[in-house]
């Protein structure tokens, strides 16, 4: 691979130290730091409100920040934004291509930005439109496009400069999940060759198949961090039994499920019995003659090492 | 499968160094360069406008009024109405245009389609996003300035001469870059969905066009109603545009007033709007 910028493979890409952004009285990121080194693939996991969106644009400058120090590629963000933007791709929530342009104009115009000549951007258009699937669309305008296409033409629009760090806000919002999948192999391919990505999801699964560490962030803060097995392991139990008694009963039979978990979360719909063995818990609360009407085991996940840290689950 | 090592890493990317300063230099431009690949797709009905507007007001007042002007008081600052008015509307018009290219669709950059949030994820900042916004609608405003010159001189209208009443076109643009950078600085502080842009168009626009020594010379208004044109854009361009066109006389220093007004509210415009836009997008 070519040799790219200041960057020297294996130190930290980014660095935020007690990064703070506060509106009115609102203190939207709360003193967060963390760490994020070259070729990692980096979450930011929480739910509505967090603070995700909002770290990931003081990383790229686009948002001044209130406190705390930040340095991507050894640059403050906020002093040297077009350096800074030019190690990036950013994929944001909300798309916001030009509709009345076509999908290959998207492509070039936005490479212009970073002062790519149209000798490069002419081959490279092709290619992210390859990469995005949408050949067949390449001369429509994007106002023809699905809301899933448009996102994958965000993603591709994100790539034009061949960037070292690749930041990504629920990249597969939208997505069908076939076409998640497809993404989510994609982006691994592209943290083989190199790429550093940091993505926000409240989608576990997602975190889970493609951050290499993560932190779990509440209220501007972050409430745990580490690789998701690690964070299962820390925070939760092996297996999970999910039993519904029926809204009434649920509170009756708690008593009775006590002895039989590590610990017990019980939800409006339905109650999770924390234990290693799922299956000899499932046999003893039926053997209790409890009979509960849907019954589930599953290994446990980050759901429940979110719901064990806030008390709240994360997809509602 | 598609080579991804390519697609990451082909080697054919300059260093992030080195597209930064590309953007610092030239940022505004490729802003500009979008801004007219935009503009491509409805050129021609702007074209239709461009074209359409001058020959109707030409015709309307220059050639319809003008004909009743002439044969009741004879003429206008000593010149037939037609010579007299024609510069003032190439002036009017296109200062009035600045009111659809420098009000929604700045609302639209900010808050409706989000447009300008594309390039702000790029090395390209948002000041230089302000101004290539701005330099894009006066690239439209030489063409229109361009064709309703040409008309005049169709309609002979310029007595001093084609080359040197050719003159309006630099000044048009001046004028609605002086009103057009203000409009876009204060349509960047509005939040909500922009109702203040018909108060502006009634109350601030149309007054320009009719009080600002367009149909009549600013003299021909009571004194204290002066005020209107000098604080208007289009009564310093308007005077500028006449000398250029059928040599109207005025003292020297107020010329370079007209100049100087001009020139001092596009750099507040402009040094105004880049702050703006600054503020608003980094928050
Ligand atoms: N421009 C703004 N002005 C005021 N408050 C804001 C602004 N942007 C975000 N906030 C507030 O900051 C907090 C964090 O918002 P943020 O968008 O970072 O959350 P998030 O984790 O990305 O949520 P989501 O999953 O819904 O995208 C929220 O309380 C939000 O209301
Ligand atoms: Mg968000």
């Amino acid at each position: 691979m070519p040799p790219v910028t200041s960057v020297v493979p294996g130190d930290p890409i980014v660095v935020a130290e007690d990064l703070t952004k506060v509106y009115g009285d609102n203190r939207a990121v709360d003193g967060i730091s963390f760490s994020i080194s070259q070729g990692e693939s980096f979450g930011l996991l929480g739910p509505n409100g967090a603070g995700k969106s909002t770290t990931m644009r003081m990383i790229g400058g686009t948002l001044t920040r209130t406190g705390g120090t930040m340095r991507v590629a050894g640059l403050d963000p906020a002093e040297r934004g077009p350096e800074v933007r030019a190690h990036l791709g950013v994929v944001p929530q909300q798309d916001n291509l030009d509709e009345e342009l076509t999908v290959r104009d998207n492509l070039i115009v936005y490479g212009r930005y970073f002062g790519l000549p149209h000798s490069y951007l002419r081959t490279k258009a092709d290619e992210l439109i390859e990469f995005a699937q949408l050949t067949e669309k390449a001369k429509a305008k994007t106002t023809a496009l699905s809301g899933g296409m448009k996102r994958r033409l965000t993603i591709a629009r994100a790539l034009v400069n061949e960037p070292k760090l690749l930041l990504l806000d629920e990249p597969t919002t939208g997505l069908d999940p076939q076409a998640r999948h497809v993404l989510w192999d994609r982006l691994f391919r592209l943290k083989e060759v190199g790429v550093t990505l940091v993505v926000t999801t409240h989608f576990m699964d997602e975190a889970e198949q493609l951050c290499d560490r993560l932190i779990v962030i509440d209220h501007g803060r972050i409430m745990a961090e580490g690789s998701p097995r690690a964070l299962i392991r820390e925070h939760s139990t092996r297996e999970v039994v999910e039993v519904r008694f029926g809204a009434q009963r649920n509170a009756a039979v708690v008593d009775q499920l006590e002895d039989v978990a590590t610990r017990l979360e019980v939800l409006p719909d339905r109650i999770l019995v924390y234990t290693d063995d799922g299956e000899a818990a499932l046999e003893e609360i039926t053997g209790r003659g409890l009979n509960p009407i849907t019954s589930l085991v599953r290994r446990s996940s980050l759901e429940d090492v979110f719901l064990r840290l806030t008390g709240r689950t994360l997809v509602d | 499968m598609q080579d991804l090592q390519r697609l990451a890493a082909s080697g054919r990317v300059p260093a992030p160094e080195v597209m930064a300063a590309r953007a610092r230099r030239w940022g505004w431009w490729y802003y500009v360069e979008y801004w007219l690949r935009t503009a491509k797709a409805w050129f021609q009905s702007i074209l239709i406008y461009m074209v359409g507007e001058p020959l109707l007001y030409l015709v309307a007042l220059g050639v319809g009024l003008g004909t009743l002007v002439d044969n009741g008081v004879g003429t206008v600052d000593g010149v037939p109405y037609l010579v007299f008015v024609a510069p003032a509307l190439l002036i009017s018009t296109v200062v009035m245009s600045t009111g659809g290219e420098l009000t929604y669709p700045v609302m639209a950059g900010f808050k409706w389609d989000r447009l300008y949030y594309g390039p702000h994820a790029t090395p390209v900042t948002p000041a230089q996003i302000a101004t290539g916004h701005l330099i894009g609608v006066l690239i439209r405003f030489v063409v229109q300035s361009l064709i309703f010159w040409a008309i005049m001189v169709a309609f002979d209208a310029v007595p001093r001469g084609v080359l040197v009443s050719a003159l309006v076109i630099p000044i048009g643009v001046l004028s609605a870059a002086a009103f057009g950078a203000l409009l876009q600085a204060y349509a960047s502080t509005l939040q909500d969905e922009g109702y203040q842009f018909a108060f502006v168009q009634r109350f601030v626009i149309m007054p320009m066009f009719l009080f600002a020594g367009t149909f009549f010379p600013l003299s021909a208004m009571p004194v204290y109603l002066h005020w209107v044109g000098w604080i208007s854009p289009v009564w310093h361009g308007t005077q500028l545009a006449r000398q250029v066109t059928y040599g109207a006389v005025e003292p020297a220093w107020l010329t370079v007033v007209h100049v100087l007004f001009l020139l001092a509210l596009t750099v507040v415009g402009v040094l105004w709007a880049r702050r703006s836009y600054t503020r608003r997008m980094g928050s």
